[in-house]
């Protein structure tokens, strides 16, 4: 009888490791609905859950990357924060906002490409050192060109950016308040872009190579140091996007940006279901990962429950998130 | 002495490989004609791997040179190797147990399409592909899509060589090739072997088994201490004379 209740749930394994983020994600709104009959789902506060991980959802599909060639990058909280101190100086500095608006991703891009060299050319034992490092560089740094303090006073184009609207009155006639956000026009583009580098690419196919096995990708003649730049690289850029985003959104530079945030990007990419050994995971598990966040942050901010709650709460979906990886690592692999 | 006609397709001469203060290799030599299976053999440590890594392109050796056809050829990647037609199967299979079969096998070939300027994979062709050369080669598998972690051990050394032979080798190196499957799976590969011999390719086989050795090999020849030992065509040679080889004895 036991061999028999195994065997289903092993054959389960494979179906609660494609849906079941998305159960889960079915349930939290059946759950705010009901909680918040009113307010849940309104235009409103669904436009303000997307607003709030637009720049987050950057971090997370970075961090994903690297995670998935059993890496990790911790220094992108403080990359979205030098880009955004970064990009407040050029806008200071009366540049137009044509440059400005590009200075934000450049900065990441180097910022992810310094992550990139170091761990190869410097043959970090592991990437988590070379990027704890650079977490305080990047932000002392930060601190340094902007003297510490906030800088404000962007330009119109640079915040309708991560603040945009795209009204729907062709939809909803004159004067309706619904409105996508242009933020969620962003997420939505990058994300696809980068499924399809991932997913339908020979460099996307790599990435997932080196996190089941760099030695195999090596035997298979793949250069695994330089897929490994291009990777931290493109993690840096998704930050100073993030930056630009997180621009439009607050207005102003702030010593702070971004601190902490590193956590809450490796947290989704968790509980989003890739897998911490790295070679496992999905683009769209990334995004119901920030979006559960996202969900999460909001019905406890609606219900006026404390933040500590929330904290414990992303704490332990974490955990159980990653014991179903465990799980499955058990029951789906051949020892 | 073995005679070294004008058709030899891959020789080595005099490589060796140093790893800091460490000697894996000195001066060895090595030398393959099509169709032929060579089987070398040595003990822990005596450099069998290294040379093989060396001829693979997975290794740049510190002395020495190679010859294909004759030319001298330098590999700085297994992708220098693998387009000259030289594939390895590594002891350690070197394979991506997170990716299915067919993904492994054309891992850094994979088909593409053109799509404007962009290439992007074509997963139907890598599937049509994979179960072609699987049922070419006899492997048994569910399917194409079937990650490699859950396979067996024999099944997994299958596709490790399904990936050697996917390109029209003309030359597979294998290191170990039966070390870590179960004696019906042993019969399989050393077919394949055979089967690889049949089509003309060449083929360099390390074993500690001298079952397979004396099964499959025509000539065998035998590293000591990073340097060549003996050599023999297998007709005149015993049993014996190899293992004592091995071990460092000539008789």
């Amino acid at each position: 009888m036991e061999q028999k209740d195994d065997t289903l749930f092993i054959k389960l394994i494979p179906y609660i490791d494609k849906y079941g983020i998305l159960l889960l994600i079915a349930i939290m709104l059946l759950v705010l609905h009901l909680l918040q009959p009113d307010v849940f789902f309104s235009w409103r506060n669904i436009t303000n859950i997307f607003k709030q991980i637009s720049w987050q959802s950057m971090l997370a599909l970075g961090v994903f990357m690297v995670i998935v060639t059993a890496g990790i990058d911790l220094s992108v909280g403080s990359i979205l924060m030098l880009s955004l101190m970064a990009l407040a100086i050029s806008s200071r500095a009366g540049l137009p906002w044509q440059i400005v608006v590009l200075v934000a991703p450049a900065v990441g891009l180097v910022c992810g490409m310094i992550n990139g060299l170091g761990i190869t050319i410097l043959r970090m034992p592991h990437p988590f050192i070379m990027t704890l490092g650079t977490l305080y560089i990047f932000r002392g740094v930060g601190n340094l060109i902007s003297g510490g303090v906030p800088i404000g006073g962007f330009a119109n184009q640079i915040r309708s950016i991560g603040n945009g609207k795209i009204k729907l009155e062709w939809l909803y006639g004159e004067g309706a308040a619904q409105y996508i956000p242009s933020s969620l026009i962003i997420i939505i583009i990058i994300y696809v872009i980068f499924w399809i580098f991932l997913n339908q690419t020979k460099i996307g196919k790599w990435i997932y190579a080196i996190g089941g096995n760099p030695g195999a990708a090596r035997a298979a003649g793949i250069n695994v140091n330089r897929i490994l730049v291009l990777v931290y690289t493109l993690c840096g850029f998704l930050a100073g996007i993030g930056a630009l985003i997180l621009a439009g959104r607050t207005g102003s530079a702030y010593p702070n940006a971004g601190l902490q945030s590193e956590l809450d990007a490796i947290a989704a990419v968790i509980i989003g279901g890739a897998s911490f050994f790295g070679g496992r995971g999905t683009v769209l598990g990334v995004f119901a990962g920030v979006f559960i966040m996202g969900l999460l942050r909001n019905g406890l901010n609606l219900m006026n429950v404390s933040v500590f709650w929330q904290q414990v709460l992303i704490g332990s979906i974490i955990i159980l998130a990653v014991y179903i990886d465990v799980l499955r690592r058990q029951f789906g692999t051949r020892k | 002495m073995i005679s070294n006609p004008p058709d030899i397709i891959l020789e080595a001469k005099g490589i060796s490989k140093y790893f800091g203060t460490i000697t894996a290799l000195e001066s060895a030599n090595l030398s393959l004609r099509p169709g032929e299976v060579l089987g070398v053999v040595g003990d822990n440590g005596a450099g069998k791997s290294t040379l093989m890594k060396v001829l693979s392109g997975l290794f740049k050796q510190s002395a020495g040179s190679i010859f294909f056809e004759g030319k001298k050829v330098e590999f700085s990647s297994p992708r220098d190797s693998q387009n000259l037609g030289i594939e390895m199967v590594y002891q350690d299979l070197a394979l991506a147990e997170n990716l299915p079969i067919g993904d492994n096998i054309f891992l850094g070939r994979e088909p593409t399409r053109k799509f404007g300027p962009f290439k992007f994979l074509d997963h139907k062709q890598k599937r049509q592909l994979t179960e072609e050369h699987l049922s070419r080669l006899k492997i048994n598998v569910k399917s194409a899509d079937q990650r490699v972690e859950e396979l067996s051990g024999g099944q997994r050394q299958a596709v490790a060589i399904a990936r050697a032979t996917a390109f029209d080798a003309k030359i597979v190196i294998m290191d170990e090739p039966t070390a870590a499957l179960a004696v019906k799976e042993v019969g399989k590969v050393l077919d394949l072997i055979k089967g690889l011999k049949n089509l003309g390719v060449g083929v360099i086989v390390i074993s500690h088994r001298m079952d397979d050795i004396f099964t499959v090999s025509d000539r065998v020849m035998a590293l000591f201490q990073g340097t060549n030992f003996a050599e023999s065509h297998l007709r005149e040679t015993s049993r014996d004379e190899v293992i004592g080889w091995i071990m460092g004895k000539k008789i």
